[in-house]
């Protein structure tokens, strides 16, 4: 059926609408603060890029996952799923650690309106990282149950878009916040 | 894998009726289009009760002058409450209620794409419901705020009551729910038309439907994110909206009505689809102009998200954003205004048959007319200056809305009634509705414009015996209260007509479209057979095989 794909095109669409929104809020602000926190004065571009990398590396071992499903090789499907998986919780871990230093500072959501915008803005795409990761665990869990024996399956298809856009989500946040930050 | 389950098992037992074994539960647990748009019709009945309660209790406050029927607090509840649910509660659902009875039906198929989405964006809709009411139980009771719950007012220091987080909360439950009924709505109607059901011979109702759907998509995020943003300044102390801490109540505004305008088309478009529907079939003619009717919805589709700021005028955005803001919301008059021409030319030499939903898209046509009017009026900013925050824009928007979409979806319940229940409404009660809701309605709100005109703000808990302010708002208050009347002999209609209606045959007004081939109401699997579709009229076609609305179309 072409319904699931054309369904989840639709709604990814739609989600990007409301990450547009949160990212114009956090554009409105920009050079608003003047004294405190700023992306400029608080982050690290390099270390968040590094992480960053984990999460376009799983875009492409999920492109592969989707090839393997296509030539009917089960076993290569679920290790990419795997490794898809685990580049998802290391970036998310590196988003974790980074929050988690950040509140360390006192930099917080309701320190001023770069916190403010910081944390919702990258709240919500590390949100939608996390469903992801549950959907792909679901995918695994399904997998090893024998499913998904190729060469086509909605599930594994629509779940690999939503997750090609958390990615693409992605680089947008990370040129508005950290590169914009630098210039 | 070849062989698939299916996600919707078959339903094999007759239609569930509450007196049946299992009568609750096969509701509760239907995701059958048809049951469940039966219950969006039901719930927004009680919601629109309800509603129309809070809207006496204000007009008994207005009745005169300095009264004191309820405090300051409870007055601003009231038309909080009022608003939020008229919009979001009444007309938004029903209207979604509706389409999702009727769009598989007239487009030929079995049922929605997503048969337990469709269930889940219903259930959230109560849910949503739930906790916006249940804000009155909280200790000083719901949001007073105003439906567009402006900044700074919205936020901590000057709402302290938890009233606007449960407002934020349901109404988020409510904006998830429409972004899925929009996205069933598009895939169900871009992938499962029976065959020849091309888009340029589809109904036009659902032409109005999947421009809608296209605009909840797209345009719900927005609301959704503020909310989101007002949430977290309201629950984290983030700092989107609170200019005391570097943030702009103005951006709240910008986002509202980045929404709320387009809103309004997702509130008058599905109308404008039953108009198209009712008109020509009471007209004995097909709709003049089927591609006008639906290329210029799609023209305000695209032109609806360009003019949010119309409602920011007395913000002073500067000369140049006024001027574009003015234009491009004139520029909405055009397109709306070629689909009042299309349905007077429909009208214009048909054999028009005055039965209770001709009446009202009539009377539709007419109300929604004077309230466009005063739109292009109060798009002018140098007018709007004047009127905004007056009874001048309650008049308008409530003659759009009410005289509008109401209308519209009274309209509609007397239509397809018969479909749905296998019974007609009474026609006796129903032009008693019908003329009580036309006195009633024009008393209420026509003299709203002059009130606005001579400075009476709206959201104004009382107002000083000022020459002629007293009796014409005691006018409006009658007119309130006639409403009631006819509101109470709808709902009889309604109820009366379940029990002792006449029975209705498949096709009660001899109208075109495929819902009125099967049975009323239809069957679990809708239909037997579809008849082959070779025109925009199926029905038409196949009782005239040598007058064919398409006569070189083949059977395909
Ligand atoms: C000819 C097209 C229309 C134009 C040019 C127009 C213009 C306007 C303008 C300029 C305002 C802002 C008034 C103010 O607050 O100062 C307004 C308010 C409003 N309009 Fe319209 N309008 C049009 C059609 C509609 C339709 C079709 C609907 C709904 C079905 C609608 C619903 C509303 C509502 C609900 C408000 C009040 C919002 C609020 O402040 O609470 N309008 N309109
Ligand atoms: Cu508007």
């Amino acid at each position: 059926m072409a319904n699931n794909k054309m369904l989840i095109g639709f709604f990814v669409a739609s989600e990007s609408i409301f990450f547009v929104m949160l990212i114009l809020a956090y554009v409105n602000f920009h050079g608003t603060v003047t004294d405190g926190p700023t992306a400029a004065n608080s982050l690290d571009p390099l270390r968040t890029g590094i992480f960053s990398l984990f999460l376009l590396a799983s875009s492409f071992s999920m492109w592969l996952a989707g090839r393997s499903l296509v030539s009917k090789n089960h076993f290569m499907m679920k290790i990419w799923i795997l490794v898809t998986i685990i580049l998802g919780v290391l970036f998310i871990y590196g988003q974790a650690s980074e929050w988690m230093g950040l509140i360390g500072q006192n930099i917080t959501i309701s320190r001023n309106v770069f916190g403010t915008t910081f944390f919702t803005l990258t709240g919500f795409h590390g949100f939608h990282v996390c469903v992801g990761l549950l959907m792909l665990t679901i995918l695994l869990g399904l997998a090893m149950f024998g499913d998904f024996k190729g060469p086509k399956s909605d599930g594994v298809e629509c779940i690999s878009i939503y997750w090609h856009f958390v990615d693409g989500v992605w680089i947008v946040v990370y040129s508005v916040i950290y590169l914009w930050a630098f210039f | 894998m070849s062989t698939r389950i299916p996600l919707v098992p078959e339903n094999i037992k007759p239609l569930p009726s509450l007196k049946g074994n299992e009568g609750m539960l096969s509701w509760v647990s239907s995701v059958d289009h048809k049951q469940i748009g039966l219950m969006y019709l039901m719930s927004t009945l009680v919601f629109f009760i309800i509603g129309g309660l809070e809207a006496l209790v204000i007009r008994i406050q207005l009745a005169q002058p300095e009264f004191d029927f309820i405090s300051p607090e409870v007055y601003n509840q009231m038309f909080t409450m009022h608003g939020t649910t008229m919009i979001f509660f009444v007309v938004m659902p029903f209207l979604i209620g509706v389409g999702v009875y009727l769009v598989p039906l007239m487009i030929g198929a079995r049922d929605m794409a997503f048969p337990r989405l469709n269930a889940l964006s219903f259930w959230l809709v109560i849910f949503g419901g739930i906790l916006l009411y249940y804000s009155f139980l909280t200790q000083s009771g719901p949001s007073e705020v105003g439906w567009f719950a402006y900044a700074p007012l919205s936020e901590k220091p000057f709402s302290l009551n938890k009233g606007p987080t449960y407002w934020a909360l349901g109404l988020l439950a409510v904006g998830i729910s429409s972004v899925s009924s929009g996205l069933n709505n598009i895939v169900t109607i871009l992938t499962m038309r029976v065959k020849g059901m091309t888009m340029r011979r589809l109904p036009l109702f659902v032409w109005m439907i999947l421009v809608t759907s296209f605009i909840l998509i797209f345009v719900i995020p927005i609301i959704a994110s503020a909310f989101a943003m007002m949430l977290l300044d309201r629950l984290l102390d983030a700092t989107f909206f609170t200019p005391a801490h570097g943030g702009s109540a103005i951006l709240w505004q910008h986002f509202f009505w980045g929404f709320g305008h387009p809103e309004v088309y997702i509130l008058i478009l599905p109308a404008f689809g039953i108009i198209s529907e009712v008109i020509p079939v009471f007209s004995r003619k097909p709709i003049f102009g089927y591609s006008f009717v639906a290329g210029s919805t799609v023209a305000i589709g695209l032109l609806s998200v360009g003019v949010w700021a119309h409602h920011m005028f007395a913000v002073g955005l500067g000369n140049v954003a006024n001027a574009y803001f003015s234009l491009a919301s004139m520029l909405i008059a055009i397109p709306t205004g070629v689909k009042v021409l299309n349905w007077v030319a429909t009208m214009w030499g048909g054999k028009i048959y005055f039965a209770t939903p001709m009446l009202f898209a009539t009377a539709f046509i007419i109300e929604f007319v004077m309230g466009g009017l005063t739109g292009v009026a109060i798009a002018s900013a140098p007018i709007n200056w004047v009127t905004t925050d007056t009874y001048f824009i309650v008049a308008h928007f409530h003659y759009v809305l009410f005289g509008g979409s109401l209308f519209a979806i009274f309209a509609g319940v007397y239509y397809w009634f018969p479909k749905f229940t296998g019974r007609m409404m009474s026609e006796t009660l129903g032009k008693w509705h019908f003329w009580l809701t036309v006195v009633g309605f024009n008393m209420t709100f026509f003299i709203q414009h002059f009130l606005g005109v001579m400075g009476m703000p709206r959201r104004t808990y009382t107002y000083h015996d000022l020459p002629y302010w007293g009796s014409m708002n005691l006018l409006s208050t009658i007119g309130a209260f006639v409403l009631a009347i006819s509101v109470i002999i709808f709902a009889w209609n309604i109820i009366w007509s379940l029990k002792h209606g006449k029975k209705a045959p498949d096709n009660p007004w001899n109208a075109w479209t495929l819902e009125w081939y099967t049975t009323s109401p239809p069957a679990v699997h809708n239909f037997d057979l579809v008849p082959p579709v070779r025109g925009r009229r199926p029905l038409w076609d196949l009782a005239h095989p040598d007058q064919l609305d398409e006569p070189n179309s083949k059977v395909v």
